[in-house]
């Protein structure tokens, strides 16, 4: 898809005032983080698991060539293939190949993240193929041709009202005069409209949350059961996934299992975990005659030994977006790409270019949260600061913020200098703001105070204060 | 593609530095062997009959229907008891394995078993389980000559016989079993409740693509439970 991450700030401009998003953002408040803090409240070992899920993970890193051969060779010896895909344009080409390869006309989709990282719905479409989406939130953002606004709940912007438009005018076959008005009817009518597409269809395509080193299983956590329908009935199962997926053991996704659910939906363990492992077996009754997994790197590999290496941990909850209140401000279309929220922040830039994402890092109010609620700890805040560096010394910071910075550099590394001017400036601010208490405007600060107030000082520093205090006695 | 495997494998061996791969890997070789087990959450340390009350009611939490029989004869009267009551109709289509086979069905006339896979028409299954973890609720369904993997997604409503002796507390219990009964099948599936969905203004909807309704028949067997 088209990246608009540049545009980020005129994105969240609109954002902020358009109606429904808002009242959808509202309601994401009360469902998954009041959620998510009960399921962990009712398991004391949660942070200790916390602590194992992130050990797993960074020993895999370590080891990950390892990893991906024994993932490779138990994969093989089930009989299913491996690809391995440099880019998303080697994995477009791999599928549609093997899509080919059956003459296939109609494919079915799980949800898959590096389904749309490589944005193979377009592709496929492009060559002939109809790519039909089977996840509820997933089949309703294809209709409204929208990518998705949140990692594991696409269409959470949309509301029921709009669900219903875009059924009326799909499903044109069926009665125009039935009633589409609550929740029921509509999973009711898509699960209908669902159901011959998945024995149609010639190939099923699904992600991976975990791919299994020891066994060659690929692993898939799912609600709904159409991941389950989409890689059990057709011909084909391609499973696309991203290198860093793998952990070594059967045991050590268990471990990891039990933090996804419940820092994702607040669930203990969501209704469907499915372990796939190679096709059908010569005296099976169903399952797919072939199983490939499409191996992604897209620059993930560069990324080891480097500063950026613990987004690798990600397992795709979508905790930090649940938590993050700027993500809460403005939903997910306004980080522009695949990935929105903190996580988005960061990988965002790392896999399409710090130059065509500079504001995603931005958008944080190092607040914290979204490392707080992280299942793989990950030092969210400290990546996203990463990047805005690395965007000061692309010289991608606008100039007034540059000059801004340059300027508080060489006051701070002066500190008398500093503490005269702060100490000048604060008892004029305090003067001038004693009687209303705050500011409402400030000459050069209008983007800071269009917004929100500035409190006046107290007339002292705060250096001034510890000093009178007797300072570090 | 296999210039791409070699690239990708050349990046991350770069990314680790200098060094013999050889003693690098005897680490993680070792590891693999030994698969070690994380933190089993404490609520799964009890004896097994109380093990087994711990999976019906999470499993009733997740809005499963337990029904528990005293014996394996029993089953055939609980499930024509469950369709009654639930207004279906009395055909099952049932997975052919020995253990569902061998259930006394004939002693319930009225209802139709047959056996196989599903092809979307059938409105009830019925299939074994491989086992049940009690810190969740969840089943977990071996796929296998005598379980069709499309029985538990298909059919509006998946019934589920499991005996009380196969119920463990953790996922790490059901791998240790599943390893000594032989290779790992295509398909392990855990279930946890019916199918759902909340993609709709978060609302949550049971039977978004898969069974709208997911009943046990508990059968209480051997060792006290």
């Amino acid at each position: 898809m088209e990246a608009t991450s540049r545009t980020f700030k005129d994105n969240a401009r609109r954002a902020l005032v358009e109606p429904d998003l808002q009242q959808a953002l509202a309601r994401m408040k009360a469902g998954f983080v009041v959620n998510r803090a009960a399921a962990v409240a009712r398991l004391p070992e949660f942070d200790a698991l916390r602590d194992e899920a992130r050990a797993i993970k960074n020993h895999t890193l370590a080891h990950l060539d390892f990893y991906l051969e024994r993932f490779e060779q138990a994969v093989t010896a089930q009989g299913g293939h491996v690809h391995w895909c440099r880019t998303a344009e080697e994995a477009r080409r791999t599928i549609l190949e093997i899509c080919r390869s059956v003459d296939a006309k109609m494919v079915t989709k799980g949800k898959s993240m590096i389904g749309e990282e490589i944005a193979i719905n377009d592709y496929l479409a492009a060559n002939g193929i109809t790519p039909v989406e089977t996840d509820l939130g997933e089949y309703i953002i294809q209709l409204r041709h929208e990518p998705p606004s949140h990692i594991i709940a696409p269409a959470i912007h949309v509301t029921k009202k709009q669900v219903a438009d875009s059924f009326y005018a799909a499903h044109t076959n069926l009665d125009a005069a039935r009633k589409l008005e609550e929740p029921r009817a509509l999973v009711d009518e898509a699960r209908a409209m669902l159901r011959q597409r998945y024995l149609d269809a010639d190939v099923g395509i699904t992600g991976a949350n975990f791919l299994i080193a020891e066994t060659g299983s690929t692993v898939i956590v799912t609600n709904e059961g159409n991941g389950d329908l989409t890689q059990t009935l057709p011909k084909i199962h391609i499973v696309t996934a991203s290198l860093e997926k793998v952990v070594p053991t059967l045991e050590d996704a268990s471990t990891i299992l039990r933090v996804l659910a419940r820092s994702a939906t607040g669930q203990e363990f969501s209704a469907y975990t499915t372990f796939s492992t190679g096709p059908r077996r010569a005296e099976d009754l169903d399952g797919p005659g072939q199983f490939h997994v499409v191996l992604l790197d897209n620059g993930r590999s560069a990324l080891l030994g480097t500063e950026l290496q613990d987004i690798l941990r990600c397992i795709r909850c979508g905790a930090c977006m649940n938590h993050c209140p700027v993500y809460g401000a403005v939903g997910g279309h306004a980080y522009g790409w695949v990935y929105p929220g903190p996580m988005g922040a960061v990988l965002t830039p790392t896999l399409i270019g710090v130059e065509e994402a500079s504001d995603l890092p931005n958008a944080s109010t190092f607040c914290g949260r979204c490392e707080e609620v992280c299942p793989m700890r990950i030092p969210l805040p400290k990546l996203m600061r990463h990047y805005r560096e690395r965007a000061f010394d692309k010289g991608l910071t606008p100039p007034l913020p540059r000059l801004a910075l340059a300027l508080w550099a060489f006051l701070a590394r002066r500190p008398r200098l500093y503490q005269a001017l702060t100490a000048i400036k604060v008892r004029v601010l305090g003067a001038l703001g004693r009687k209303r208490g705050r500011f409402h405007a400030i000459p050069f600060a209008g983007g800071w105070t269009r917004h929100r107030d500035m409190p006046a000082p107290e007339g002292r520093t705060f250096q001034r204060l510890w000093d009178e205090a007797g300072g570090a006695r | 593609m296999s210039a791409a495997r070699e690239q990708i494998l050349a990046t991350i061996r770069r990314a680790r530095g200098a060094g013999d791969d050889a003693t690098f890997h005897a680490a993680a070789e070792q590891r693999l062997q030994r698969r070690p087990r994380g933190t089993i959450p404490a609520r799964v340390d009890r004896a097994p009959a109380a093990l087994v009350d711990l999976f019906v009611e999470q499993a009733r939490a997740l809005s499963a229907t337990v029904d528990r029989v005293a014996s394996a004869a029993d089953v055939p009267a609980a499930v024509a008891d469950f369709l009654a009551r639930e207004n279906l109709p009395a055909t099952l289509r049932a997975a052919p394995s020995p253990e569902i086979e061998a259930l006394p069905w004939q002693d319930r006339p009225a209802l139709t078993v047959t056996y196989g896979r599903s092809d979307g028409q059938d409105e009830v299954s019925l299939t074994p389980a491989f086992a049940a973890v009690a810190e969740t609720g969840t089943l977990m369904l071996r796929s296998g000559p005598g379980h069709p993997t499309t029985l538990n997604f298909l059919p509006d409503t998946h019934i589920v016989v499991l005996r009380a002796s196969r119920v463990v507390g953790s996922y790490e219990a059901g791998w240790a079993w599943l390893r000594d009964a032989g290779a790992m099948p295509r398909a392990v599936n855990f279930v946890s409740g019916p199918s759902r969905t909340a993609d709709i203004e978060q609302t949550i909807q049971l039977g978004a693509h898969g069974p709208r309704r997911l009943h046990i028949v508990l059968v209480e067997d051997g060792d006290g439970r």
